[in-house]
């Protein structure tokens, strides 16, 4: 029982605040600002117990292990829920159904931090179903708004798809291994074209839920159609659980299959990169800018999911940290801006360093987080997911994904120049509420910080 | 001497700019400036004592802390001769660049904190013994560039501040990509990006001979390297006069000192292949930048085509791959860094008080600004290689080590780079004598002469400018050993 509370903590912790946010709901109801900091207070509880006292074991005959990295990667998770939390304060704290929002978010990431656990196909796929259903309901938060509707359409069927395709990829393999268990598959699959099937399957469930090409293109509609909060949680929360789990499954069911899958990896990271930056060049709605963005993102985690385990797992979870923040960074600017001046495209942007230095410096330090450049943290991440990726000796590869970081410089570049650009005419004031205040300091003092100190990256390299 | 205290002070300098209200924000640029050239010129007395005492090991004041160790990279400091003199140049160009912006208007705050940025990763750069730091200290620099240039900048700058930053970003994936084929190309146990480390490794040919073109063409592109010198005309002209001393003056010394710290030094053998290419490639730097500034009407267009011209010989210097010509090479980064900061921020004054830049549309200004227009004066005559200054001692080095080298093509190349100097002597003396000589134009609307800050800017350069020239064996004792070991390492000793 004691191993259970021990190995289960995170997911035990995020059930029980969906039950106390159920039973508020259920009670006379609180001021919105007063529930607000409630959750967040307890969700920064959540990101404490995720973070501290991991312990090494399975339970459920091994469906479900725990070790000090998936307790590491569930803290990541939930440090962005928290920053969510805390960044979109100004849309939910306006929202009626602030809780439901927080019930179904909370329930994603109950899913999430299960696949990051599974070792088993079966618990797999149910906590993928339960990470992703919760996210489509989401994303019709906006009710008035037709796009929202249309985005969680859009959502509902690309998900449903990709769990379809998974399914039948999961089927060939207990067909072929006879079993689901990851240990007992392991080394069944080689290359056998029954195998590889499988494989493809797998993967492009995968890449539906990554976005990568030539599986994204629901991704910009979401992005556009639905909350800030909810694109904020698909583009850092969803993302960065499926590359945890994606890794997971490439390593201990194909690895046999290596040389299939690295020069899978290795063309449609290329495509994933060029498609994301090239349509993000063009985008002038920020938050299709920011998705076409995370596309090329992607791209770049794919680069380092070609390399060898250790670098792979080291790279792509020091990564994901940094994204986390960086693209926090950006979104949680995006959120003020668009719900307070009702600012949603670029070129609204121009001038911004005059209406209010702070978030100014914010979206620029996410945005150079991203395009990788130093001091910022994404400068780190992007190295070692280039060293990683480069460890195979494919240097043409390495090139050309260091080519795409110039192409996506200019368009990042851009939004920076426009920010301090001068304003056209008089704009709105934005005033920063006090926990979005405390969400950016988070996030940019993580962008400065985790790259500059070695010790983050030593200690996720030491946890393998 | 700690060498932190040469990073962390420009970055203290950030940090408190950055605190305090902006009407301070220029005093502690300038306070910190003076400290940085104090940390420099004591660095430079406690190097000299070093040797003076008899301490003959080339790199000095080591330091190394952790710093990613499971990837092979650690922050090693370190300084020779080579990069003390770049931290040298550094300090004045700074202290320089911050006295010319003393009366800037527009967000002040953020150009001294981006000035004092630029700095900080120039001089981290300098002292950096591991590649991975290197690069991130060069990296560093590629944000305040490219805001100096679209916040304060001028013209076409949008245009121009996206060319400098995506082609010296080009550059450094170029590096990246050269030293990450290096570092994976080693067996494993013995995978580093310490530079002392590769330095005593067999790092063999296969390896060298495309390693090398990549990570010289990288650091090239910084250093102006034709045909990648495009960069260099636009982001000079539009970017404010302080950021045109920076690029030119530190900023394409970071590929200069790189070209030879990081390819020449650690891959000897390629350096052999591709020497050829390297000194063809630099006389049609020479030549044709020389030639390109003929045409120019724009002063500052004048300049930034001359720096092309006179960077082209930091890299015959290295190309020639002789001992003096080396020094030749690091000789002139010095120089150029000095009299191109001091050309620019003449250009400044000179465009404050005519509110033009065009050659055509001034004259006669040596009789209302005398001062500015003297120094122009001296800026020009370093530029043309007039003796007793600086760009005499570093022309002449660079000849002198290239004609040490036998054969046709040497020479060839040298007599080419000799020819240049009459066609610099045209254009800066007919630029030069537009400017100031004849009737006073009359738009040109009652200009006064230099202020204190601008003074003090101009002289404090031209102090380096004829410490250099007049008394170039100072600077040549402290870069020869330096140099020594490039030598030694290129003749495969």
């Amino acid at each position: 029982m004691y191993e259970y509370l021990q190995l289960m903590k995170s997911e035990l912790t995020v059930t029980l605040i969906i039950f106390i946010l159920l039973f508020i709901k259920l009670g006379k109801g609180m001021k919105s600002e007063t529930l607000l900091s409630l959750i967040q207070l307890l969700l920064l509880v959540n990101v404490i117990l995720a973070f501290g006292f991991n312990e090494t074991g399975r339970i459920f005959n091994g469906m479900f292990v725990h070790n000090e990295l998936a307790g590491f990667q569930k803290g990541i998770l939930a440090l962005a829920v928290y920053l969510i939390s805390l960044l979109c304060s100004d849309w939910l704290k306006s929202n009626d159904n602030m809780i439901e929002m927080f019930v179904l978010m909370l329930s994603a990431l109950l899913g999430m931090y299960f696949l990051v656990s599974s070792d088993h196909l079966l618990i797999f796929y149910l906590s993928l179903e339960l990470a992703s259903i919760p996210v489509a309901a989401m994303a019709n938060f906006d009710l008035e708004r037709r796009k929202s509707s249309e985005a969680a359409m859009k959502m509902v069927m690309s998900s449903a798809l990709a769990s379809g395709i998974l399914l039948f990829g999961i089927s060939l393999i207990y067909g072929v291994s006879g079993s689901l268990d990851f240990a007992t598959i392991w080394g069944k699959l080689q290359n056998d074209p029954l195998h590889i099937m499988a494989f493809v399957f797998l993967f492009s469930a995968f890449a539906f839920k990554l976005s990568v090409v030539p599986f994204h293109f629901w991704t910009a509609d979401v992005y556009e159609g639905s909350p800030v909060v909810v694109t904020a949680f698909l583009s850092v929360v969803s993302k960065g659980a499926v590359s945890f789990a994606l890794f997971n499954i490439l390593f201990k069911l194909f690895p046999n299959l290596f040389s299939t899958w690295y020069s899978l990896v290795v063309v449609l990271s290329l495509l994933t990169m060029l498609i994301g930056n090239f349509f993000a060049l063009r985008q002038d709605n920020l938050l299709r800018f920011l998705a076409f963005s995370s596309i090329a993102q992607v791209g770049f985690i794919l680069v380092g999911l070609s390399g060898q385990n250790n670098d792979v797992i080291s790279s792509v979870t020091y990564f994901i940290l940094v994204y986390v923040f960086s693209n926090l960074a950006a979104f949680g600017v995006v959120s003020v801006l668009r719900s307070q001046a009702g600012i949603e495209t670029i070129s609204g942007l121009k001038g911004l360093y005059k209406t209010s230095p702070p978030l100014a410096w914010a979206l620029s330090i996410g945005l150079f987080s991203l395009a990788g450049i130093p001091p910022a943290a994404g400068f780190f991440g992007k190295l070692f997911l280039l060293m990683s990726g480069a460890s195979k000796g494919n240097y043409w590869y390495i090139t050309l994904a260091a080519l795409n970081m110039i192409v996506s410089l200019y368009y990042y570049l851009r939004v920076v120049r426009l920010v301090f650009s001068v304003p056209d005419g008089e704009q709105k004031p934005v005033t920063i509420l006090r926990p979005v205040a405390l969400g950016l300091i988070i996030c940019t003092a993580g962008i400065l910080l985790s790259g500059v100190i070695s010790w983050i990256y030593d200690h996720i390299r030491s946890m393998i | 001497m700690d060498l932190l205290i040469i990073i962390l002070l420009p970055l203290l300098t950030g940090l408190a700019i950055v605190a305090l209200p902006e009407k301070h924000s220029r005093v502690i640029a300038l306070v910190g400036a003076v400290l940085q050239m104090a940390a420099a010129i004591a660095l430079y007395v406690a190097f000299t004592h070093q040797r003076e005492v008899g301490n003959v090991f080339p790199i000095l004041f080591e330091q190394q802390y952790r710093w990613f160790p499971s990837l092979g990279i650690s922050f090693h400091m370190g300084v020779d001769g080579i990069s003390v003199a770049m931290i040298l140049l550094t300090a004045f160009v700074v202290i320089a660049g911050v006295l010319v912006s003393w009366h800037m208007e527009k967000m002040k705050k953020e150009f001294f904190f981006f000035l004092t940025l630029l700095a900080f990763g120039a001089y981290g750069f300098f002292v950096s013994l591991d590649l991975m730091l290197m690069f991130f200290f060069l990296e560093i620099a590629v944000i305040p560039k490219y805001l100096f240039i679209s916040i304060w900048g001028s013209g076409n700058k949008t245009y121009s501040a996206n060319k400098l930053a995506l082609m010296l970003m080009g550059g450094s994936a170029l590096i990246l990509v050269g030293i990450l084929g290096m570092y994976f190309s080693i067996p494993p146990e013995s995978r580093t990006f310490d530079i002392v480390k590769l330095s005593e490794m067999q790092i063999p040919f296969s390896l060298q001979r495309w390693v090398f073109p990549l990570v010289f063409t990288g650091f090239g592109v910084f250093t102006a390297m034709f045909p990648f010198h495009t960069w260099v005309p636009d982001g000079h002209s539009s970017a404010p006069t302080a950021g045109s001393m920076f690029l030119a003056g530190i900023s394409m010394k970071l590929g200069g000192y790189g070209c030879l710290r990081a390819a020449t030094y650690l891959f000897p053998e390629g350096a052999h292949e591709y020497a050829n290419v390297i000194i063809v490639l630099a006389s049609i730097a020479i030549i044709y930048g020389a030639f390109a500034t003929m045409m120019q009407k724009d002063l500052k267009y004048i300049n930034a085509y001359s720096s092309v011209s006179h960077c082209g010989f930091v890299l015959l210097g290295i190309g020639m791959l002789t001992k003096t010509a080396i020094t030749g090479a690091v000789f002139q980064m010095v120089s150029h860094g000095l009299m191109t900061a001091l050309f620019f921020a003449i250009i400044g004054m000179v465009y404050e008080r005519t509110h033009t830049r065009m050659v055509a549309e001034m004259g006669g200004l040596l009789k209302v600004m005398p001062f500015i227009i003297t120094t122009l004066y001296i800026a020009g005559f370093a530029s043309l290689g007039l003796p007793g200054l600086s760009g005499f001692v570093a022309e002449m080095t660079v000849f002198v080590g290239s004609w040490e080298n036998q054969g046709l093509f040497h020479r060839g190349a040298t007599v080419i780079a000799c020819a240049s100097i009459v066609v610099t002597a045209v254009y800066i003396l007919r630029a030069v004598g537009q400017v100031s000589m004849g009737p006073l134009k009359a738009d040109a609307d009652v200009p006064n002469d230099a202020k204190w800050n601008e003074k003090w800017a101009a002289l404090i350069l031209i102090a380096g400018i004829l410490l250099m020239g007049l008394a170039p064996f100072w600077l040549n004792e402290l870069v020869s050993p330096g140099v020594e070991i490039i030598a030694n390492k290129l003749a495969g000793k």
